[in-house]
């Protein structure tokens, strides 16, 4: 049949360092992704710990400040959006019924430059002075200040934002390009338009992050004054900058979530999405108005009021489209003959969460309350609960109701279900009491902290070492499946509905070498 | 003609992406090193910059010979334009950011630091700015003096950059014309005469920096203004460069027979790449150097 596949197929370690398919660079994304997990989650325990009590024990302040920022960069470039790329790669051409991704050779490439990018931003803790103690936004004028680690930082940024955009072009070439005959765009699985969309607010943001980084090195050592009142310029101009970016990719890391949990809640529902017009039309508004907020993250910064009413009530306005999604998701379930397999219980459980952290960006959208909430510890659960709580639940709700396709073994879902609540409790445990912290006044990114505040931040460190050991449970069910266990179906799952459940358990090597045929 | 070819060409794995990723590497870290001044910066970024070339060589090599030889068919051919035009809007989008910032201090906050003399008594916040004292202009013929600096103008070199520009987008569509209809000396002409406005463009750009530098006391140190000025023309430059030679490559590819009516990606490629430079250009010339 497909004459021109005589591929080459190399074995050992060449077929992962020179490979054009998508599986393969799928898996390798998301094995990236979870050693970059690992390294940011011993970060963040070192954080917790130092957090134990009152006073310094652990760590250096600013060593402490470099743990917070890198923890950071790492979870959000490393972890949480290369993850997704995997599962782009790994279902996009699979769902939509195409041979693999558009550009083939491209894709390697976008994969291959991130353990690169990774290497500067790791060697920049290691430098004469310390990796970047500024907080991963990056603000003048400490990023101007600091020392040559901030250039490690700087320049794998700008690495990573190569990867992501040349991703992104791939992944729009892909869904606009090899859907099969019949597939309209209206027709397409929720996974596929949240991507399409999640690419196309990558391409828009990931270049305007790209100057703003550059305007840093300038400034840093060419002598520019774009970020210095001294010659003309502003501190406050790069927070536009950057923020100007910064809201869209909180939509990027959530996005793809979201479209998981489409797939998942009616496959366990057993019924069709509700609303799956209401859908994508909300992901698209979502992305619109994504670049009309940013300045929600700057209230405090002393601009006219003017602005704040309006990135006020443009903020505000997310809620509306937001809210259709969740109605969409809860009116799926309604009479139908539901189940709780371990994806399910991820995705109901990553729906919940994300309500309460959409709660607390509500609170934190209103100006003169967030006046008193910005910088504390408060938006620290704000965003734990939407990062943590939305993308990382739907990225292992993604992995459970995958990984039989993937591997063709079932795993154990005992333990997955442990898994769920373990991680469920830990998530809770640590981030629930920041809420209080933060309403309280602790301010986030410090070390030490007064003496009142001790009983919560013992709950959240407790919570800490609680949910990452829980991660272990993880890593072992998912090493299992791929060596082994009972056979799963094509099917998998019995209310499972797409393209993807019609190739074998695991997949051929080219996905659709033939094209199949949608009514 | 091409050979219909019903398949969606798969390419078999490739070494050109990750030894790229390496290049990358190196020039970054070289570039690292380079702006603490360590010794060894040139030469990491010398070698990443060779890695990246001969890749560049080889993989579009590779690319090129499969285009030739009719592997591609309409498919992957749409790709390769979805692939272009997304590339494009990143690019717009980078630019995009400078140009944001450009209106933010013009617009704004030079404005509001001005406005009281809480940062700095008598603050002279009017655009252009290169900080507390405001512009202080170089009297022509004088060599410029401490903190004086005069705007570029519009009216000279600029204006005529715009009609080279502009010009250069009429030669390329010109170009295009001649590979529809089968005219291969009206594609190689007019190719020829967009590499010339292309070179041409860059010479007088270097001509007015050196002026700028030399005579009118603007340099990229000079505040805000001469931050936004040289970054958003010398962004500008470059990518009007890369064109250039984007351009003699296709330029050398028509003359060795390549492309065909109905089958020349590369070609668009290049000449969308070109007019977008040229759209740039319009803002900067109008924002810039006008207004
Ligand atoms: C209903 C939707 C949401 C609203 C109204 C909202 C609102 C806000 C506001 C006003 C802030 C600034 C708080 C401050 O610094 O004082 C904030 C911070 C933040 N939000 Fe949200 N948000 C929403 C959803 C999300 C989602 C979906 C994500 C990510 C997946 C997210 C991630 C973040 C992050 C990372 C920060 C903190 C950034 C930093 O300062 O380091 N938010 N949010
Ligand atoms: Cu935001």
């Amino acid at each position: 049949m497909s004459a021109d596949h005589h591929a080459e197929h190399p074995t050992g370690i060449s077929r992962w360092l020179f490979t054009t398919n998508h599986k393969d660079i799928g898996t390798l994304y998301l094995v990236f992704s979870f050693i970059m997990a690992i390294v940011g989650g011993v970060m963040s325990l070192v954080i917790r710990s130092e957090l134990w009590q009152p006073g310094l024990q652990l760590v250096e302040p600013n060593f402490f400040n470099q743990m917070t920022t890198v923890h950071a960069l790492v979870m959000i470039f490393g972890f949480a959006m290369p993850a997704f790329v995997g599962l782009a790669n790994w279902m996009i051409p699979m769902m939509i019924g195409a041979p693999d991704m558009a550009l083939p050779r491209m894709n390697n490439w976008s994969f291959w430059i991130l353990p690169f990018a990774a290497t500067l931003l790791i060697l920049s803790l290691f430098m004469p002075g310390g990796g970047p103690a500024g907080g991963w936004t990056i603000y003048p004028p400490l990023s101007v200040q600091g020392g040559i680690g901030v250039d490690f930082t700087l320049l794998a940024i700008h690495m990573l934002g190569i990867s992501s955009i040349l991703g992104s072009i791939n992944i729009i070439a892909t869904v606009l390009n090899m859907r099969a005959p019949g597939m309209t765009l209206m027709k397409m699985p929720m996974f596929a338009w949240t991507w399409l969309i999640t690419a196309f607010l990558l391409i828009a943001a990931m270049p305007v992050l790209a100057g703003a980084v550059t305007m840093l090195i300038t400034d840093r050592h060419f002598g520019t004054h774009f970020f210095d009142a001294a010659g003309g310029g502003d501190p406050v101009l790069f927070q536009h900058v950057f923020w100007f970016f910064g809201h869209p990719e909180v939509y990027i890391l959530v996005l793809p979530a979201f479209g998981v949990f489409s797939q998942i809640i009616p496959t366990f529902s057993r019924k069709p999405l509700f609303g799956y017009a209401s859908m994508v039309y909300a992901t698209a508004s979502i992305a619109f108005l994504s670049f009309i907020v940013w300045a929600h993250h700057m209230y405090t910064v002393g601009m006219p009021m003017a602005g704040e009413l309006f990135f006020m009530y443009s903020t505000m306005l997310i809620a509306v489209p937001t809210g259709v999604k969740i109605f969409n998701w809860v009116s799926t379930m309604w009479r139908g003959s539901m189940t709780f397999e371990t994806p399910m219980l991820w995705a109901l459980g990553g729906v919940f969460t994300f309500a309460v952290g959409g709660f607390s960006g509500l609170m934190l959208a209103i100006t003169p309350a967030d006046f008193q909430y910005q910088d504390t510890y408060f938006v620290v659960a704000h965003f734990h609960y939407v990062i943590f709580g939305a993308t990382i639940y739907g990225l292992f709700a993604a992995i459970y109701y995958w990984l039989p396709k993937w591997t063709g073994h079932l795993y154990n879902e005992t333990l997955g279900k442990w898994h769920f609540w373990l991680t469920t409790i830990g998530f809770n445990l640590t981030f629930f009491p920041q809420h209080f912290l933060g309403l309280a006044g602790m301010p986030r990114r410090i070390p030490d902290y007064a003496l009142q505040f001790t009983e919560f931040n013992r709950w959240s460190t407790i919570g800490a070492f609680f949910t990452i050991i829980s991660q272990l449970i993880f890593f072992y069910i998912a090493i299992r499946a791929m060596k082994g266990g009972a056979k799963a179906t094509d099917q998998v799952w019995e209310g499972a509905d797409g393209l993807e459940w019609t190739l074998s358990s695991p997949p051929p090597y080219h996905s659709f070498a033939v094209a199949p045929k949608v009514k | 003609m091409s050979t219909a070819n019903s398949h969606y060409y798969l390419p078999n794995p490739s070494p050109w992406p990750i030894i790229t990723s390496a290049g990358l590497f190196a020039l970054a870290l070289g570039f690292i090193l380079l702006m603490n001044n360590v010794s060894a910066g040139p030469w990491f970024m010398l070698a990443g910059t060779a890695i990246i070339v001969y890749m560049m060589i080889r993989w579009f090599g590779q690319v090129i010979g499969e285009s030739e030889s009719g592997t591609y068919n309409a498919q992957v051919d749409r790709s390769f334009r979805w692939g272009m035009a997304w590339f494009i809007f990143s690019e717009v989008m980078f630019f995009a950011a400078f140009f944001g910032a450009l209106f933010y201090v013009r617009q704004f906050s030079a404005q509001w630091i001005g406005a009281d003399d809480l940062l700095w008594p008598g603050y002279d916040g009017t655009w252009p700015t290169a900080g507390p004292k405001g512009l202080i202009p170089v009297p022509a013929g004088t060599i410029p003096g401490a903190n004086q600096f005069s705007p570029m103008g519009a009216w000279g070199i600029p204006a005529i950059n715009t009609l080279i520009l502009l010009s250069s987008g009429a030669t390329v569509t010109w170009a295009h014309w001649g590979l529809l209809k089968d005219n291969r000396a009206q594609l190689i002409t007019g190719l020829f005469l967009t590499v010339a406005l292309g070179m041409t463009f860059i010479a007088l750009q270097a001509f007015e920096y050196v002026h700028a530098y030399t005579e009118l006391g603007l340099t990229l140190k000079t505040g805000v203004y001469g931050a936004t000025f040289f970054m958003l023309t010398g962004f500008h430059g470059f990518h009007v460069t890369m064109g250039t030679i984007m351009l003699m490559v296709i330029l050398g590819r028509a003359i060795a027979g390549h492309f065909r009516a109905d089958h020349h990606f590369g070609f668009e490629a290049v000449a969308w790449y070109w007019h977008f430079v040229d759209v740039v250009w319009l803002g900067l010339f109008i924002f810039v150097y006008w207004l």
